[in-house]
């Protein structure tokens, strides 16, 4: 045995009669389809290259006239009523408002409804219920605008009671977030259901074993064990409600205000952008390029958020599958 | 007495059982109702999840069902509220779709296929790419209508405020949703059939149109119906691309001025007359009834044709 292999081995060193793996002829048309294949991949990065590329040459424009300082840590946004004034920080809280009465609503109701899907629903149930809340997340969000300003906000004025001092506007950024809420809550809840789901039987079965309720389960074996994946789904959640402009357009107005206010009228970082959009703007004027810096800076936020997600994500998938 | 083998176990077993139930039922009164109380907390949450987005699509119905009927089908915008419909947005959505589907589908399947089949993973690049699209998906919609407007509406493509803007602008935004729907289509594809048609001689091409392709059309087919129908109702990043534009005629090609149906609907809405916003809630009814067909036709679609290995 030892010697045939000896014989072999000196064999293919010396390049005798080595057998031909490869393909006979060279296959043209199968790299070029891998090529094409690429290409396609590759439209990917060229959109991250264009989107980068397409804010950042209007923002430098901006920042020759307004600092960095200015525009980060400014509190006051008045760009066009004279005197000018650029400074982001009303609309951030804004944006920051809006999300906070968002998660108010999405991250107990979400969680809520992962840890039913995945713990508590039998199967039968589950199989109805989980598509529907796909379906429903298919919902466009100019109907979670229209809903915020034609039943949130009107129901709100009705119940609102008076030692929490006068009743919300008509544009408001507590309906608005509200609204933001019901529509994070399916992304929240199949995160989070998927990262539970994942968690092994065996966990479970200990746990039962050593005498524990269904409860402790849920909350001391299975959710600690999905906490990455939970994570995850609550950060792409608030990265959603960021970036969310039709429902803040419709519902939460457009007065820049430096509080974190439910009841009063706000604008959202997105808004001013769907705002200016909307009305006529030339090329060459400067508020075409201050909606580029808001880009930007909207960019950057949902970046490092959606990264994080990502990257917790990577962590349950790496831990159970 | 002795009592036969097969008896005494089963006394036996039942013995342990019933020591084991009496064991695990005596648990403190506390513990129970508090478990109690926490299966009815959670059954209370998922139903405001159910609720909630029931009630919204209730409001809709009821604000708008005056207003509904066939006339906004027929009828563009108008002066008038009472003779504005919806025709020109209508035409205006199909045209886009139109568009973005034969953008997106090969774009979209062609790299799922390179990622899946045939990217070397341990290539930086490759690990780049895959990162990029995920994050990709999650950029917040009205980037890329800012990305439209400076690109495409303007710039280097400067088409102009015309259909084919809104068309790319689009495909680009639903991009990574196709890509990372037919990538998971493709994985579910078990490796035996791969490399059993790879055994037989057949070239990578081959394997992947002739089996792995197949097998995974349905799949590759509900995320692209998915992704569509998030592109029917993407409103922010085309008031950006043009759609807000007011319009009364109906677009006939690719290169004509545009609206879109959500987009005419916040146009409606935003005039702030009461008979508008009916005309909206109408509109709403409209989008919402094709949406909820399309993604629940998706949904039955995977359900229906999924396949376990």
């Amino acid at each position: 045995m030892e010697a045939r292999d000896a014989i072999a081995a000196s064999g293919l060193a010396a390049g005798e009669a080595r057998p031909r793996l490869g393909a006979a002829s060279p296959r043209y048309g199968e790299r070029a389809i891998k090529a094409l294949l690429a290409v396609c991949a590759a439209v990917s990065v060229v959109t991250t290259v264009a989107i980068v590329a397409s804010l950042i040459g209007p923002t430098v424009e901006f920042f020759r006239e307004v600092g960095v300082f200015d525009f980060l840590f400014g509190t006051n946004w008045s760009p066009t009523i004279a005197p000018e004034s650029y400074g982001v920080l009303p609309l951030v809280l804004g944006t920051l408002s809006v999300t906070l009465w968002g998660l108010v609503v999405a991250v107990p109701i979400g969680l809520g409804a992962a840890i039913y899907l995945s713990e508590y629903a039998r199967p039968r149930v589950r199989k109805v219920l989980k598509p529907t809340l796909e379906v429903l997340a298919g919902i466009p969000t100019v109907a979670f605008g229209f809903f915020a300003f034609t039943f949130l906000t009107p129901l709100l004025q009705d119940i609102w009671p008076g030692f929490l001092g006068t009743e919300p506007n008509v544009f408001n950024a507590g309906a608005a977030g509200l609204a933001i809420g019901l529509l994070i809550v399916p992304i929240i809840a199949s995160i989070s259901e998927d990262a539970m789901s994942a968690v092994p039987g065996g966990l479970r079965e200990g746990a039962y074993a050593l005498g524990a309720t269904k409860m402790r389960v849920a909350l001391r074996v299975v959710f600690p064990a999905a906490l990455s994946g939970v994570a995850a789904s609550i950060v792409l959640g608030v990265s959603r409600a960021v970036g969310e402009t039709m429902v803040v357009l419709m519902a939460a107005g457009n007065t820049p205000n430096l509080s974190l206010s439910f009841s009063e009228s706000i604008q959202a970082i997105t808004a001013y952008i769907g705002v200016v959009a909307t009305g006529d703007i030339s090329t060459q004027s400067f508020e075409y390029n201050t909606i580029f810096a808001v880009g930007l800076l909207l960019f950057v936020l949902t970046l490092g958020m959606n990264l994080v997600s990502i990257r917790l994500v990577r962590r349950f998938r790496e831990v159970y599958e | 007495m002795r009592l036969p083998g097969s008896q005494r176990v089963r006394l036996a077993t039942a013995g342990a059982r019933a020591e084991t139930a009496g064991a695990l039922t005596r648990q403190p009164a506390g513990e129970r109702s508090r478990s109690y109380a926490f299966h009815a907390l959670l059954l209370l949450t998922i139903s405001l999840a159910v609720l909630g987005l029931a009630i919204l699509l209730i409001d809709a119905f009821i604000e708008g069902l005056p207003r509904f009927g066939l006339d906004l089908f027929t009828e563009g915008t108008s002066s008038l509220p009472e003779q504005s419909g919806f025709l020109n947005a209508i035409l205006g959505t199909l045209l886009v779709i139109g568009g973005v589907i034969v953008m997106t589908v090969p774009l979209g399947v062609g790299a799922a296929i390179y990622l899946e089949e045939y990217a070397d993973k341990d290539r930086w690049w490759n690990r780049a790419i895959e990162l990029n699209v995920q994050n990709l998906a999650a950029v917040p919609s009205i980037v890329y209508g800012i990305l439209g407007l400076a690109f495409i509406v303007r710039g280097p493509l400067d088409v102009g405020f015309v259909v084919l803007a809104g068309s790319i602008t689009l495909s680009l935004l639903v991009l990574p949703t196709v890509i990372i729907a037919a990538r998971e289509a493709i994985r579910a594809v078990p490796s035996s059939i791969r490399e059993g048609s790879l055994a037989l001689g057949a070239t990578r091409w081959q394997t992947v149109r002739r089996q792995i392709l197949p097998a995974s059309v349905p799949g590759i087919a509900t995320g692209v119906i998915l992704a569509i129908s998030r592109a029917i109702g993407e409103t922010a990043p085309l008031l950006l691309v043009g759609a807000a534009v007011f319009v009364s005629f109906n677009p006939s090609g690719f290169f004509d001025g545009y609206t879109v149906l959500p987009v005419q609907i916040f146009t409606y809405f935003s005039r702030a007359q009461d008979e508008y916003i009916v005309l909206a809630a109408a509109g709403i009814i409209v989008m919402l009834a094709l949406l909820i067909a399309m993604n629940s036709f998706a949904i039955w679609l995977r359900n229906r044709y999924e396949q376990k290995w």
